[in-house]
């Protein structure tokens, strides 16, 4: 085995202090290999986005380790390991599409010359080449979020952290987006670290699906996902796919307050 | 957006209380150092009194008597009752008006087409270069006085309230719709009420615009009574009791922010269902 | 699905029309019904002339009316700029302690509250009665807008916004030049366009309180306390042409910076 990309030891975090106080996460363990595509799925606010801020350095854990390729993941993120995507696509609007895309590069400092096409090639690979000179409102939903994929890898990143990202969009759309980011994702060699409520996603792209419960989130269960790669849409039509699905879904169900019939309610945001 | 998972809950109920007495605190203070700078500037530059008088020497101006032995304090306070009284019909007057445009507007885009662009360059108009005007049709009387308040007054409203009336969300109006609710109960029970924080900001704007209209209907030749008139007549006896016009100002400046606190309370125990805004969306 | 919004020029045309035709049929009956109500009841020159009249003392009064409107539109935009450069430097530093800006913005927004036209007599005193004290004045007429706005703005960016940045370990000053300024744009020209009127406001009604003779409040003043009716309203006319003209330049820089913001995407 070799080492992990990201590891998370024993992490947990609190929000909130004395009678307010929320465990978010308690105790939480997991490990990612090179070029792995693991999901965590489990209902809304069980604690999967603080997981991925905590290993995006976003927000400290409080308690625990975090390491990512061996360093700390300030040291990560200070290295440009990250690529994010969020549920909403956070394009700046006053940038045309092919500048958002670029933006990563101009933070970092990469001389112009080095660009050589990435930002383009980037955009052709997301299918929104003639799209360049639009602005982010002239683009639906769905494109919107291809960009964010698109400026998220701009920049070659050795770790993908994606929050939902297509949470916001509509099953038809969901099914292709996970189409193309599998098509994508095989073009690169990011490890990717995956956040969604949506069983056959999970299935779909993961290698591995780890299984959340909520309140206080804890990594219930990990399913390795079989399926043969190249994934595409025929994989969704073979048996074991539908096997996946219900063994991820039992998973889900064994949680005791699932099986209690809170079945994905929604927290109030 | 934001669902991310930070459901820190606020121990409740000491906060509100801590902070009103910070911010007791932190409004004194803020007083205190203006205090003390306008002090140690007047020393330290050497300021001339005509310039820049004590600050004891304003607060003086209001136990002063003047020439018919009357207390200044009751010269400001029945001229600022005057403006307040002209700004106060001004700012109804305005706001009425306004409702009506914008009320009209929501209900024709004719209307709005041909009407808005005018309703928007008539602000752009220095009007009060028109208030002269204003008083030569309708006479030195507060009335005109207020006609000009009303002027600065009614155009926030207008914009404010069609942006409101716009702003209502499409699924609600469906469901009003689904409901075969008449347009006068789609306007009452759905636009009106969802319009109204953009009413309450408006009106706090206008607030404020109806005294400055007040003030400066004030000043050309012929008013007698009011604060523009009080602070006219005092910067041409700046040069031996600038204290005067200061108090003047501060007086003037009392109006306003007495104005806008009182839309501002009103707004509070109106508007509750949404946390008010202290954004005030300009323009 | 809000894709491309690409409109054919042909469609576009047409919409141009729509929009603003009722406006230019408005004004020329405006001007119309003004034109007759004055003739029909003969009113007195004096209580309102008419457009043509207006227009004819206008001509006649070009050179003189024209020179006090530079002047005034001068102390204006001087003094506009002074202002809403100051209000962008005071909101940058306050952006930089948050702790500072919370303690400090419910004064500049009390302030608003506060007829500042009010402190003219005493800028004559401070700066002079010539162009320094109106100056002074609509630098402090546009300066609190300027502020609050600026400042409302560069706190007001999206937090997953700043996340992003976070993640690329972006610096400070590439935030601030890539996230929170351009982020602030719609703000600070909500504050410039509001600007433009407030500055010409400033300056005409400063120079009632005393001025040169060749500046427009105090043409329009004297004319019309001498019932001069006629040139007090070309005096008017000029301010309002000037005023106007510079609230759409505002626009017009508006829409070339900005040409992304949803006030200057076609409806």
């Amino acid at each position: 085995m070799t080492a992990p990309i990201i590891s998370v030891q024993r992490v947990s975090k609190t929000f909130g202090r004395g009678a307010g106080m929320t465990h978010a996460l308690e105790d939480v363990s997991l490990e990612t290999q090179p070029e792995e595509f693991v999901s965590i799925i489990g209902p809304s606010g069980c604690g999967k986005s603080t997981l991925l801020r905590i290993v995006g350095d976003l927000v400290e854990p409080s308690a625990g380790t975090v390491a990512v390729k061996g360093k700390s993941p300030h040291q990560a993120r200070l290295d440009r390991d990250y690529g994010i995507v969020f549920q909403t696509p956070v394009l700046y609007e006053w940038r045309t599409v092919l500048r958002n895309v670029e933006l990563p590069l101009e933070i970092m400092g990469r001389p112009r010359a080095e660009w050589d096409g990435r930002a383009e090639a980037m955009l052709q690979m997301v299918g929104l080449k003639a799209f360049q000179q639009h602005y982010p409102w002239q683009l639906s939903g769905g494109m919107q979020q291809r960009v964010a994929i698109a400026r998220a890898l701009v920049f070659n990143p050795s770790i993908l952290l994606m929050d939902e990202p297509f949470g916001a969009l509509d099953e038809m759309t969901r099914e292709r987006m996970n189409l193309e980011l599998m098509n994508i994702w095989s073009q690169t060699s990011a490890t990717v670290l995956f956040i969604t409520h949506s069983i056959p996603e999970a299935v779909f792209l993961s290698s591995r699906v780890m299984v959340m419960s909520p309140r206080p989130g804890r990594i219930e269960r990990t399913i390795m996902i079989d399926l043969p790669r190249p994934r595409t849409a025929q994989t969704r039509l073979v048996p074991r796919f539908f096997e996946l699905v219900t063994a991820v879904r039992e998973g889900l169900r064994e949680d005791p307050a699932v099986a209690a019939g809170h079945d994905f309610v929604e927290e109030p945001v | 957006m934001a669902r991310t998972d930070s459901i820190a809950a606020p121990d409740r109920v000491p906060v509100p209380l801590r902070r009103g007495i910070w911010r007791f605190l932190l409004s004194a203070s803020v007083i205190v150092m203006i205090a003390i700078i306008w002090e140690a500037a007047k020393t330290l530059f050497a300021i001339p009194a005509y310039k820049l008088p004590h600050i004891y020497e304003i607060a003086g101006e209001f136990l002063r008597r003047g020439n018919q032995g009357e207390l200044w304090l009751g010269i400001f306070a029945q001229n600022a009752a005057y403006t307040a009284w002209e700004a106060l019909v001004g700012f109804l007057l305005g706001g009425t008006v306004g409702l009506g445009l914008a009320v009209t507007f929501a209900h024709s885009r004719l209307l709005e087409r041909g009407l808005l662009p005018y309703v928007i360059a008539s602000q752009t108009v220095p009007i009060l270069a028109i208030a002269p005007m204003v008083i030569l049709w309708l006479g030195t009387s507060w009335f005109s006085k207020s006609v000009i308040a009303a002027y600065l007054t009614f155009f926030p409203v207008t914009i404010n309230m069609l942006r409101g009336f716009k702003s209502v969300d499409p699924d609600a109006l469906s469901l009003m719709r689904a409901l075969a609710a008449a347009p006068r109960q789609v306007f009452l029970k759905l636009q009106f009420p969802a319009a109204l924080p953009y009413l309450f900001t408006a009106l706090r704007i206008s607030a404020t615009a109806s005294v400055i209209g007040a003030i400066v209907g004030e000043l050309p030749v012929g008013s007698r009574y009011g604060m523009g008139v009080v602070i006219i007549t005092a910067a041409q006896y700046n040069t031996w009791r600038s204290s005067n016009l200061w108090a003047a100002i501060i007086v003037s400046a009392s109006i306003g922010i007495v104005f806008y606190h009182v839309v501002a309370t009103i707004e509070r125990r109106i508007v509750r269902w949404r946390p008010a805004d202290a954004e005030g969306q300009t323009a | 699905m809000a894709t491309v919004g690409a409109v054919e020029p042909g469609h576009r045309g047409r919409t141009m029309v729509q929009e603003y035709l009722p406006a230019v049929v408005v004004f020329i009956t405006a001007i119309a019904l003004w034109e007759a109500f004055v003739f029909v009841f003969k009113i007195q020159f004096y209580l309102l002339p008419a457009p043509h009249v207006i227009i004819q003392t206008f001509r006649g009064q070009a050179p003189i009316i024209i020179e006090a409107g530079l002047y005034t539109f001068h102390e204006a935009l001087v003094g506009y700029g002074v202002g809403c450069g100051l209000g962008v430097l005071a909101a940058m530093a306050a952006s930089r302690a948050p702790g500072f800006a919370d303690l400090v913005l419910p004064y500049a927004i009390a302030s608003a509250s506060v007829p500042i036209i009010a402190l003219a007599p005493v800028a004559i005193v401070w700066f002079g009665i010539d162009q320094g004290s109106k100056i002074a004045i609509v630098t402090l007429m546009t300066f609190f807008p300027m502020f609050i706005s600026t400042l409302r703005g560069l706190l007001s960016v999206p937090p997953q916004s700043l996340e992003l940045m976070r993640s690329y370990a972006a610096s400070d000053g590439q935030v601030f030049l890539k996230l929170r300024l351009p982020a602030s744009l719609p703000y600070m020209f909500n504050a410039l366009k509001v600007g433009t009127t407030l500055a010409m406001i400033g300056a005409v009604v400063s120079e009632y309180f005393g001025g040169r003779f060749k500046s427009l409040g105090v043409y329009i003043v004297s004319n019309a306390s001498l019932i001069r009716t006629r040139e007090a309203w070309s005096g008017i006319l000029v301010a309002c042409a000037l005023s106007l003209t510079f609230y759409l330049v505002v626009v017009l820089v508006e829409r070339l910076v900005m040409p992304w913001h949803t006030s200057t995407r076609k409806a």
